[in-house]
């Protein structure tokens, strides 16, 4: 990690404010709190490195939280046909409809060449659409036990008597984000992604094979879908069809403030963990100081634009700081 | 006085008989040896029973002007297009009726492009090793194993360059360095360079020669396509010239001269003059007086006269387009007096400067000098949208067709139809589109940036016979450029500027292109 990059910057932002807020609030630091930052934001969080990874291969997905609670429907009645399912079923079931869901974006947008915001704007209003209908907008709570008791990985009562806890969503996130950090860093297919990201022509030209990219991204931003879903409704305990609306631009705000580049190419694991953990810790902040939730609002829009902008800084600094030397220095070294 | 053309059948019955001259002292093996190669493209015969071959080793040219079948012939080999029957491909002594990219590769055939085909926001060693990731059977990798095969690589070709740095944040000449590292992975042995040169300054293009030759000792066969003739003559030992996909001839370098190879090139003889004529009685135009900007330039002091042209030359950095753009209102200077027609301006965008006729015609023009996407009237018109509008203040298509046809034909641009985009012209006809484009503003002073790079040497004949016309009718032209020659030529006095200072001016007619390279590269 560079000391200029996005990473180490929000990294430093994060310590500060987790400082700040630490002597803002006593309430903040404490075990309580943190284990229910890191629940409230697990799901969160294995969307992000799903979305990370289709921009890293120059693409972008609007429908991954629909496709969510399309997955979340069609699993309860793929569970009653099962039989009832259990957790293996679940992943199983969950991980590959949201891989199927995945794949359509991938060859929509490969097989017509269409760029992956409009199709993903129109594959989001379709399933939305798809699913309103046919749900009519009823909730499900009539839910397989397995799926809907809580399942705790940590747990801790303090002096107090107040129980902290983490569940089993924090595992599954765990899990994922290891997992996508290994495919883009350290296998042959990552580094084909972030290189067709990069430069698709010149890719192609070297032999990568695009329509495997395309499905791999598209295809792991489903999984992602997929498996989020499921451990949704694990802590929330129901499925409700308009639930996961509208929380797409939650995390896309969340991983670009991480760094990963909408014109591809360019993000990692960390920016996006750091990403979502900003966002997360700024609303949490807000609310234990009482702040109005608009301003959470502003506060991410301004951030976003603050650490975007800023990235284009230090080469200006630099300019300024060459003026003061000779002409000469504009040169480009002499052999 | 423009340049003669005439068919040069003289020249073309030289060229043949030199060809068959059996000069070959010592016979290496061939890596390459193409026989009776055609290709038609729609009717347009690009390749017309060419025959070339490289020598294990051997550092060749490929010359030709702009669509004289080069890349045509590149691609032939290297499997992207397959040849009419009847064409023989023989590489390293083996007979292939059918090419492919894929066993062109595994033959250790590779291109460079002229776009790289990089990666720039990945590192420079995955950059170089990058084939080696290519696939679709997952497999992990480690960046360590990398690095070390990258730097082996990097080592062969006697250069270092920061493993780790992202690939943007190298300059466009260590790019090309890590272009040929990542041909060489693929264990090259017969490497195309395509213009690898063209936007190079001369230290750096001769750093990027030591390392072609230094590939040549370990017997891999280069083929070296440039437009710049002297370094064609500079680095090969034998050129094949192409010419409307016909084959002129294959040369020995000794003893040829850049007149020669672009009368073999064109089929023209280029007699051209020196053009240099005294203006010191015509009015001022532009007036510069002790500009300056910081860690650009300063104390430039300079004068444009009606109708003359003055050329700028110097190393690339010294601070000519920083001049330029200070010129045209992109950066403001901190000191000093511009004058226009004896009134002093002060241009705060080019706007500004296209209103008080100040022209430039800029160095990139792909990037900054077209709007490649959009058709050859568009790009026409770009400027002077404000000139062109009829009732209700709406553009009017009937005067934009007026101005597009004025300058096409005043100009000669060789195009189908105005509607067509502009990446369908040549280099040469581009840049005459650019120029259109800034005469249709009616500049007094028209700054040309590097107006040749990318036009062949044909092209670039026509582009100064323009020039030459637009100075005879008063126009003032500042010409940059660090082609000396190009200045030497096309100029009616030549300013040298070094570290973004006027260190010498000179006239053409009192001096000589080795004098003024040996003050520049000094």
């Amino acid at each position: 990690m560079r000391l200029n990059s996005i990473e180490s910057r929000l990294l430093v932002v994060l310590v500060l404010m987790i400082f700040g807020l630490s002597l803002a609030s006593d309430q903040f630091l404490t075990l309580g709190n943190l284990t229910s930052l890191l629940n409230n934001n697990a799901v969160n969080l294995i969307w992000a490195v799903g979305l990370l990874v289709v921009l890293i291969a120059g693409g972008i997905d609007i429908s991954f939280a629909v496709a969510a609670s399309v997955v979340q429907y069609v699993a309860v009645f793929c569970f009653q046909a099962l039989g009832g399912g259990n957790w293996l079923i679940g992943f199983i079931v969950c991980g590959g409809l949201g891989i199927v869901l995945g794949l359509v974006n991938a060859v929509l947008i490969h097989g017509f060449r269409i760029i992956s915001i409009v199709i993903t704007i129109a594959t989001f209003n379709a399933y939305f659409g798809l699913l309103m209908f046919f749900s009519k907008g009823r909730f499900i709570y009539n839910l397989p036990d397995w799926w809907t008791d809580r399942i705790f990985i940590f747990e801790h009562q303090s002096a107090t008597g107040t129980w902290s806890e983490l569940n089993l969503a924090v595992a599954v996130m765990v899990v994922c984000v290891a997992a996508t950090a290994f495919l883009i860093r350290h296998t042959n297919i990552g580094r084909q992604l972030y290189a067709f990201g990069d430069n698709p022509e010149g890719a192609r030209r070297a032999g990568v094979n695009i329509t495997v990219m395309q499905c791999v991204a598209f295809g792991w931003m489903g999984l992602m879908a997929g498996i989020a879903g499921l451990m949704q409704v694990n802590i929330v305990k129901e499925v409700v069809p308009n639930a996961l609306y509208g929380r797409e631009l939650d995390v896309l705000a969340a991983v670009v403030l991480g760094g990963a580049r909408l014109g591809g190419g360019r993000g990692t694991v960390l920016g996006c963990i750091l990403g979502v953990m900003f966002v997360a810790i700024t609303q949490n902040g807000l609310n234990l100081l009482g702040v109005s939730p608009f301003a959470f609002q502003m506060i991410i829009g301004a951030a976003i634009l603050i650490a975007i902008s800023s990235s284009n800084v230090p080469v200006e600094l630099k300019r300024f700081r060459w003026r003061g030397i000779s002409p000469g220095s504009f040169r480009r070294a002499d052999p | 006085m423009p340049p003669q053309r005439s068919i040069a059948v003289a020249a073309e019955l030289l060229g043949t008989l030199e060809s068959r001259m059996p000069d070959k002292p010592e016979l290496k093996p061939l890596a390459l040896k193409l026989g009776g190669v055609s290709k038609v493209f729609g009717g347009v015969q690009a390749l017309n029973a060419v025959s070339f071959d490289v020598q294990e080793g051997e550092i060749h040219c490929l010359s030709g002007e702009n669509g004289c079948g080069k890349s045509t012939l590149i691609k032939i080999v290297t499997g992207v297009y397959s040849p009419a029957p009847g064409a023989r491909i023989e590489i390293f002594g083996r007979r292939f009726d059918v090419m492919t990219p894929n066993l062109a590769r595994s033959l250790g055939i590779e291109v460079i492009w002229q776009d790289l085909a990089l990666f720039p926001h990945m590192t420079v060693a995955e950059n170089i090793a990058f084939d080696e990731l290519v696939g679709t059977r997952p497999r992990a990798v480690w960046i360590r194993g990398i690095h070390q095969r990258a730097e082996a690589v990097l080592a062969r070709l006697g250069v270092s360059i920061d493993l780790n740095s992202s690939l943007n944040s190298l300059p466009i000449a260590q790019r090309q360095i890590v272009a040929i590292a990542r041909a060489l992975m693929g264990n090259a042995k017969l490497l195309f360079m395509d213009e690898p040169t063209s936007s190079l300054s001369q230290s750096e293009t001769s750093r990027l020669l030591e390392v072609v030759r230094t590939l040549s000792r370990q017997g891999v066969a280069v083929v070296f396509v440039s437009h710049r003739l002297a370094e064609v003559l500079e680095i090969s030992s034998r050129v094949t010239v192409l010419r409307d996909g016909k084959l002129v001839g294959v040369f020995p370098t000794a003893g040829m001269t850049q007149a020669r190879l672009g009368e073999l090139m064109t089929g023209a003889r280029f007699e051209q003059g020196m053009s240099a004529r005294d203006r010191s009685s015509s009015p001022a135009v532009l007036e510069v007086e002790n500009l300056g900007r910081s860690g650009e330039f300063e104390n430039v002091n300079l004068t444009i006269r009606a109708g003359e042209v003055v050329g700028m030359t110097g190393l690339i950095g010294a601070g000519r387009t920083e001049l330029a753009h200070a010129l045209i209102g992109m950066t403001r200077p901190e000191a000093g007096a511009v004058r226009l027609n004896g009134k002093r301006i002060r241009l705060r965008s080019i706007r500004d400067a296209i209103r008080e006729g100040i022209a430039y015609v800029s160095e990139d023009r792909l990037g900054l000098g077209l709007v490649l996407k959009q058709s050859i009237a568009d790009n026409t018109v770009i400027a002077v949208l404000d000139r062109i509008l009829g009732k209700l203040g709406l553009l009017s298509p009937q005067r934009q067709l007026n101005l597009v046809d004025h300058w096409i034909g005043r100009l000669a641009v060789k195009i189908g139809h105005a509607d067509h985009a502009i990446l369908t012209l040549s280099g040469g006809n581009q840049q005459r589109v650019v120029l259109a484009k800034w005469l249709a503003t009616n500049p007094k002073l028209l700054i040309l940036d590097s107006p040749t790079v990318g036009v062949d040497v044909g092209a670039r004949a026509g582009i100064f016979e323009i020039v030459r016309e637009l100075a005879d009718q008063g126009i003032a032209i500042l010409l940059i450029s660090d082609e000396v020659l190009e200045v030497l030529l096309n100029s009616d006095r030549i300013l040298h500027i070094i570290d973004g200072r006027i260190a010498g001016e000179y006239d053409p007619r009192a001096t000589s292109a080795e004098e003024l390279e040996q003050r520049i590269y000094a």
